[in-house]
């Protein structure tokens, strides 16, 4: 007892300790400042209002307005649950008077109180929630807002008379929630009914599936002497009238796609469903109208409600992403015209040719134009892939698509949007096939074979029969078809792909539906996009080259280059951050060439070959991105950006490439060449310069030469290939950003795990393959039973759910297991 | 056993109205959004300036332990 009590001291003894050294060691206090709004780490403590610091100037500014509402309660909810405004842009929401956009953009309105659904990208915790639904607190114009935080959305009913819709947006605006504003999303309800519906027949089946069974114990059990002939004919007549919903409701979709699928001559997979659902159906009501047994309808009613079920546990969608979006979502949907120097706004497709408009810093250019203004820099990266900005002069043609950098520039259009160069890629074959129907998908294939098989057993059945005992042989024709109706086989399907959608899910690669996880599993070809896809977006590795930079160097520059929006001195920056800053003064900036300004007295200039050098670069170094540095004058040396490629690329390539063919597509100069060959081999194909238009003809040419085509993109640019191609996914850094219409989203972070999707997705196959199998097992038991025309009620009621349940637990189990193996699910 | 009629017509009469109530719940969207309900009905609707400045503070200490 003594030493037991001496080792429990000692344990506690050492436990103490323990909890010493963690607080010394590893909650070292922290002496870096979190912004109190967005938990930024704060560059110093100059802004702050008591012992609360903010990053930035706009932060603190919406916890002034937040504290002044009296609504600080959304600090305490989240931590730090603020959006940044460190990055914010000043945006002009003057578009939102025009009356025919405000109609398109709202739900409804009776001249007083108007709804409008918002979708909100950066809502992202439960206090974004609060805030969001106690906006009447700021504005008492706001009458109610409901949030959708699966949908990202926003349902608010406000009176006109006191806020107006641009009033409202900029409202939001100003607390981070900027409202994504174009029509695109208007188009989501329609999946949402079909939901409903799903629901409605759900609850139906399973209604009249309970009570069914439960009237048909009597029979299960034989219950002969209890239950009197009167109550059985009173339980029948209850069962036909449960029966009737669910035959005319909750399964008619499935008589509508078997009779679709015939009419093109296509035997789909609700062929024999439509027919086992047919014959239970009135086989049951034979029986049970001439009192020669109890009939099947639990067993129909069971089928329909598990089918249904199946249907359900596919219908996985991710409501915040949109896989349908065009070029329209990119765009603004309003332009700032200036008209007899007067400025208005109008709607973007309103816009005409010879228009003057006015193009912000960090505006995208709707409608291709010519630049009126002097000179400018417009990043094409989204649309061409070409990863640093162009410099256009005066007079030159900006494409639509381009994004401003800089200051203010007008511009006068040429075309019209929506036949500008880059939008015209809409116009091509491959928007307008429609490729809903899967005609190659595993189980259509065997439901071909499958219902000729069933239907040559009856018929011998049948036959067999028919000389010697004509009743026995109708009873056997149809006890096979009900047996054989593919219940199990049905779901195999729907619950492997279903559970493999999910796990995908949880993998941050977002697929459309079970369709492409089916196609996923067929591919041979891969196309990568570069710029975006295999790089990192506005990450290049910098290195520097020349003289040896100093400390006061390195805050000279970071200095400088923070008064400039050009990418490149944006990721000089970032890639020297943290230094401290000091005034600048004579900043002076030339558009796409260079910086020049006085620090400290110290005269320098940070930019291109030619600001610098003042004269024209040399052909050979004209590849390589280059920044150089010159102090009073004297050239220091320079920076050279080397796209930085995702991590894990050499690794996923090698892995992929002996399985399939690899090919690389680039808007990009050939500089990256060389690079590149590090993680491709000489089998694959590197194509450079590509446009758009090159991309989808490229994966034509592929698909032609009968390879099934996986796609990885990212920008406008593959949007055409990205659609052409069988399975076209979009890699982005962050999900909520705009992604060109597509199959699957994939979060950049989960690049590397490619191979692994793709290897899960073929072993899904082979699992629905195994359970086809399993299912099959079922039926030749019920099969042996029905032929004889020995099918009891028990013995179908029995076999049909315990088929299913048992497939379904199988193809979920097997997913699950060799996800984990694959390293996709981890167990709790 | 002809009481079993009236058992099973009671019976049938509550299932249908459950059915109805299932219904009447999938119209009216309780079936439209999932999440956002259980995250609503944890907010408090009115906390005075006292406990705000509490608040933070207890979080604090719920880290720490």
């Amino acid at each position: 007892m003594h030493k037991l009590q001496k080792r429990i001291f000692l344990i506690s003894l050492s436990v103490l300790f323990l909890r010493i050294m963690e607080e010394l060691l590893v909650k070292k206090p922290d002496l870096k400042v979190h912004c109190f709004h967005c938990g930024d780490e704060c560059r110093d403590k100059s802004i702050h209002i008591n012992e609360k610091y903010f990053c930035c100037n706009g932060c603190r500014t919406v916890y002034e307005m937040l504290y002044s509402n009296d609504m600080c309660t959304y600090y305490s909810i989240d931590d730090k649950p603020g959006i940044s405004k460190k990055n914010d842009l000043i945006r002009n929401f003057d578009f939102l008077e025009d009356l025919d956009l405000q109609n398109k953009l709202i739900d409804f309105t009776d001249g007083k109180v108007t709804t409008i659904t918002f979708f909100i990208p950066q809502m992202h915790c439960s206090s974004c929630i609060w805030i969001l639904e106690n906006l009447y607190k700021i504005n008492s114009g706001i009458k109610q807002s409901s949030v959708n935080f699966l949908k990202k959305s926003l349902s608010i009913k406000y009176a006109e008379k006191e806020i107006s819709l641009k009033e409202l947006v900029e409202l939001l605006d100003s607390l981070g929630y900027l409202p994504s504003l174009n029509f695109d999303e208007k188009t989501k309800v329609k999946s949402e009914n079909v939901l409903k519906k799903l629901y409605y027949k759900i609850g139906i089946a399973g209604f009249a599936f309970g009570n069914i069974m439960l009237l048909s114990f009597p029979e299960y059990l034989s219950i002969q002497d209890i239950v009197t002939d009167n109550i059985k004919v009173i339980f029948g007549t209850i069962n036909m009238i449960l029966a009737l919903p669910v035959l005319f409701y909750s399964g008619s979709e499935y008589y509508i796609s078997a009779w679709k699928g015939l009419k093109k001559s296509i035997i789909n997979i609700d062929v024999p469903i439509t027919l086992g659902i047919m014959v239970l159906f009135f086989r049951s009501y034979y029986e049970l109208l001439s009192q020669t047994g109890a009939g099947y309808l639990d067993s129909m009613t069971a089928l329909i409600f598990f089918l249904l079920l199946g249907k359900l546990f596919q219908h996985k969608t991710y409501d915040a992403l949109n896989f349908e979006r065009n070029f329209n979502s990119y765009f603004p949907i309003a332009v700032t015209i200036i008209k007899n120097g007067i400025e208005t706004t109008k709607p973007v497709e309103k816009l005409k040719v010879g228009e003057r408009i006015l193009i912000k810093n960090n505006e995208i250019i709707p409608a291709d134009s010519v630049l009126i203004s002097d000179k400018t820099n417009i990043d094409y990266s989204f649309v061409t892939g070409e990863s640093s900005p162009v410099v256009v002069n005066n007079g030159k043609v900006i494409y639509a698509g381009g994004k401003q950098i800089g200051a203010s520039i007008m511009v006068e259009t040429i075309k019209e949007v929506s036949q500008s160069y880059l939008t015209q890629l809409w116009n091509q074959d491959a928007f307008h096939k429609d490729y809903h129907s899967n005609i190659n998908s595993l189980v259509t294939i065997v439901s071909k074979y499958f219902t000729a098989i069933i239907l040559a057993i009856s018929s011998a059945a049948f036959i067999y029969w028919f000389g010697t005992n004509t009743s026995l042989a109708f009873n056997a024709f149809t006890a096979v078809l009900i047996i054989a109706c593919p219940c199990a086989l049905a779901l195999s399907t729907p619950f492997t792909l279903g559970n493999t959608l999910r796990i995908f899910g949880r993998n941050k690669f977002y697929v459309k539906n079970t369709d492409v996880v089916e196609k996923l599993s067929s591919i041979n070809s891969i196309v990568f996009d570069k710029t975006g896809t295999i790089t990192e977006t506005g990450n290049a590795e910098i290195k520097y080259i020349g003289e040896k930079l100093d400390e006061l160097d390195l805050q000279i520059i970071v200095s400088v280059s923070k008064n400039s929006s050009h990418p490149l001195s944006k990721q000089i920056c970032e890639f020297y951050g943290g230094t401290n800053i000091i005034p600048v003064s004579d900043y002076n900036e030339k558009p796409g060439l260079g910086i020049s300004a006085n620090v400290n007295g110290i005269k320098v200039s940070i930019g291109s070959y030619k600001f610098i050098y003042q004269k024209e670069i040399s052909e050979e170094f004209n590849l390589q991105t280059r920044v150089y540095y010159s102090v009073e004058g004297v050239i220091k040396g320079y920076f050279a950006f080397k796209n930085k490629y995702r991590e894990g690329l050499k690794e996923t390539i090698q892995a992929l490439r002996t399985d399939y063919d690899i090919s690389l597509l680039s808007g990009d100069n050939e500089s990256e060449r060389n690079n590149l060959l590090e993680f491709f081999d000489s089998n694959s194909q590197l194509l450079f310069g590509q446009s758009p238009f090159n991309k989808l003809e490229f994966v034509k040419k592929l698909q032609s030469e009968n390879k099934y085509v996986l796609m990885i993109g990212d920008g406008l640019n593959d949007a055409g290939a990205l659609k052409q191609s069988n399975v076209g996914i979009s890699l982005s850094e962050d999900i909520n950003n705009f992604s060109p219409a597509c199959d699957g989203i994939m979060e950049a972070k989960s690049f590397n795990k490619l191979k692994d999707f793709i290897s899960f997705s073929r072993v899904s196959k082979k699992i629905i393959i195994i359970s086809f199998i399993v299912s099959f097992l079922y039926n030749l038991i019920g099969l042996a039973f029905a032929v004889q025309g020995q099918l009891s009620p028990v013995i179908a009621a029995i076999l049909m759910p315990i088929s299913s349940i048992s497939v379904v637990v199988f193809t979920t189990l097997a997913t699950n297991f060799i996800a984990k193996r694959h390293g996709l699910l981890q167990w709790k | 056993m002809e009481v079993i009629i009236i058992l099973i017509g009671a019976s049938l009469l509550v299932a249908i109205g459950f059915l109805f109530a299932f219904l009447w719940a999938v119209k009216s969207g309780q079936y439209d959004d999932k999440y956002t309900p259980s995250v609503r009905i944890l907010f408090e609707n009115k906390i005075n300036s006292e406990e705000q400045n509490n608040a933070p503070d207890k979080h604090e200490e719920i880290k720490k332990n």
